[in-house]
């Protein structure tokens, strides 16, 4: 649905984008993380046809960037950073008018649809100058699916929004994620991406990483078990470590990390090994990365080969 | 529907709910019709003027008396000069709102969405124009229809009466109004799509009735008078320039400009 090759924008001097390649398949959540001035919004508005790229190509729901803008604009629907509502216009007229700019055959049974999915239909006649944040926010979603894009970009979906708004949000999108659609999430939200992306690109200009969550916090972290024991000792450290498939062993506050490659088939070892030697185990659990670690040290190692 | 009627909708619809604006497309059109009037009323008898006679016109309007008696000339020639402000009036109205029109949504973020629907450039620039200068017609033309009404019933000479009526007089009104209401606004969309703050475009678009300032001035000066073969040429004139004028505006309007370099 979404290809780029060598994708690149400079503004003057400043280069935003820089060579980004990509994929994105029909149907699938992508999420696009990085430190704000990572060149998000500028990919954004390369892939929405908002702005013209430097170099490389880029084709979004089979049509080529910078030679067929007309019907990408019609094939995609973009929520901006900012909702950019009509204030004085009700939920309603604000629909209307972007209905007929995108040409939508029912525009009134589109509006109906979408206002009520969003719970905003019993208040469309209102300004939108007097909702609440996350209500603008639904509303400028709904503007952006109105005429059915067949891919949705979502620039900080959730930025701004109080918690309960922004769990309403959530909501949407991963019922939107449920319908099948194809979605391109910009997000500072770690954790709202590790939930609702299938795939994940994190970028600093250039592309840094990209694969599922789960695989790029295999990619950066051993997999690590955490054995919590009534009484650690050394002596159950150095049992450990006799072991030829224990890649390191921590004692910390009575609990011993250990990092294995395959804690489903060596758990029962390690078990059985410290029962063996006398401890007396109170509980089990891998530690979990979050993608906030991922990003984090992605972000931390690129910044430490810049400076 | 037509995508440029679909943003003149919207924008009537956004800015006519600002009573503010309203009263600014209003006051100019009441002032402008109700002070020839007054004149009309004020100079009703002709003897009032009848120490005039057409040696003391500007030369050049003294041809365009022809059978009028001195008064006459004199109540025709006061009340003509508002010919020039009745076509002031579709160019000085919609200055504001067409000034607005980008940079205003570029302020509050609305211009975005609208660029990245599959609007062209050309029907969003006509549409900003057209929702401004469609009003600023329309309450001159209203304007110019009371006004002839009551120059009928306050005019006691039916040589003056007809004279505010003639076609010279219609052409300007109906023809060039409409035709200058479109250039203003063409100059107008185009400053503020050049602009990034609302005032200054407000400012630099006022400049664009500075011509026809200077063509009121130099007609009570005396130093040319609008006759009916200048106001045609006018009319030739202006459907030219407006059309340059709107196809320049397209063309120097810049998206990616106004998305990434505005503040």
């Amino acid at each position: 649905m979404i290809q780029t090759e060598d994708l690149t924008k400079r503004f003057g001097d400043i280069l935003a984008v820089d060579r980004l390649t990509l994929s994105v398949e029909a149907g699938e959540v992508f999420g696009f993380l990085g430190p704000n001035g990572a060149g998000k919004t500028t990919t954004i508005r390369l892939l929405t046809a908002l702005i013209a790229p430097t170099s490389g190509n880029a084709k979004v729901a089979g049509c080529k960037v910078g030679q067929e803008d007309g019907k990408i604009r019609r094939r995609v629907g973009i929520l901006t950073e900012s909702p950019g509502l009509y204030d004085r216009l009700s939920a309603e007229r604000n629909l209307d008018f972007f209905a007929r700019l995108y040409e939508v055959d029912d525009v009134d049974g589109q509006i109906e649809r979408y206002l009520r999915m969003l719970g905003l239909w019993d208040r469309r006649h209102e300004e939108a100058g007097i909702f609440s944040r996350g209500m603008r926010q639904k509303l400028a979603i709904a503007r952006a699916l109105l005429h059915e894009p067949q891919v949705l970009f979502l620039d900080e979906p959730t930025s701004g929004l109080d918690p309960e708004a922004a769990r309403l949000v959530r909501d949407f999108i991963g019922g939107l994620k449920r319908e099948g659609r194809t979605i391109f999430i910009c997000t500072h939200n770690l954790d709202e991406a590790d939930r609702l992306c299938d795939r994940i690109a994190i970028i600093n200009t250039r592309l840094l990483a990209l694969d599922t969550p789960s695989a790029l916090r295999r990619q950066l972290y051993e997999r690590t078990v955490v054995f919590h024991l009534r009484q650690a000792e050394p002596r159950f450290v150095h049992r450990l470590q006799t072991l030829s498939f224990v890649r390191s062993v921590r004692e910390m506050d009575n609990k011993l990390v250990v990092a294995i490659d395959d804690p489903e088939k060596h758990n029962p070892t390690i078990i059985r090994t410290l029962v063996e030697a006398g401890a007396d185990i109170q509980f089990v659990g891998e530690l979990r990365r979050t993608l906030e670690d991922v990003y984090l040290r992605l972000v931390g190692m690129e910044d430490g080969e810049t400076n | 529907m037509n995508k440029t009627w679909v943003i003149v909708r919207k924008d009537w619809a956004e800015v006519f709910k600002n009573r503010f604006v309203l009263f600014t497309v209003a006051f100019l059109p009441l002032i402008l019709t109700a002070l020839p009037l007054i004149i009309l009323y004020a100079t009703r008898s002709t003897s009032d003027l009848g120490g005039f006679s057409s040696a003391d016109m500007p030369a050049g309007f003294a041809s365009l008396c022809m059978e009028m008696s001195g008064g006459e000339c004199m109540q025709y020639f006061i009340v003509s000069q508002f010919m020039l402000l009745f076509m002031l009036m579709p160019m000085a109205i919609p200055v504001t709102i067409a000034s607005y029109s980008i940079v205003g949504e570029k302020t509050t973020r609305t211009l975005e969405p609208v660029l990245a629907t599959p609007v062209t450039t050309f029907e969003l620039l006509a549409g900003k124009a057209l929702a401004a200068a469609i009003p600023a017609v329309v309450v001159t033309w209203l304007g110019f229809a009371v006004f002839a009404v009551g120059a009928r019933v306050l005019s006691p000479s039916p040589n003056v009466a007809a004279r505010l009526l003639d076609p010279l007089w219609l052409i300007a009104i109906f023809i060039v109004g409409p035709l200058l209401a479109v250039a203003a606004v063409s100059v107008a969309v185009m400053v503020s799509s050049r602009a990034n703050d609302p005032r200054v475009a407000e400012q630099l678009s006022m400049l664009v009735i500075l011509p026809l300032l200077a063509a009121f001035f130099g007609q009570i000066s005396g130093l040319f008078f609008i006759n009916q073969t200048l106001i045609l040429w006018m009319a030739a004139g202006l459907v030219v320039v407006d059309s340059g004028l709107l196809a320049f505006a397209t063309h120097i309007f810049q998206r990616e400009t106004i998305l990434t370099r505005w503040k």
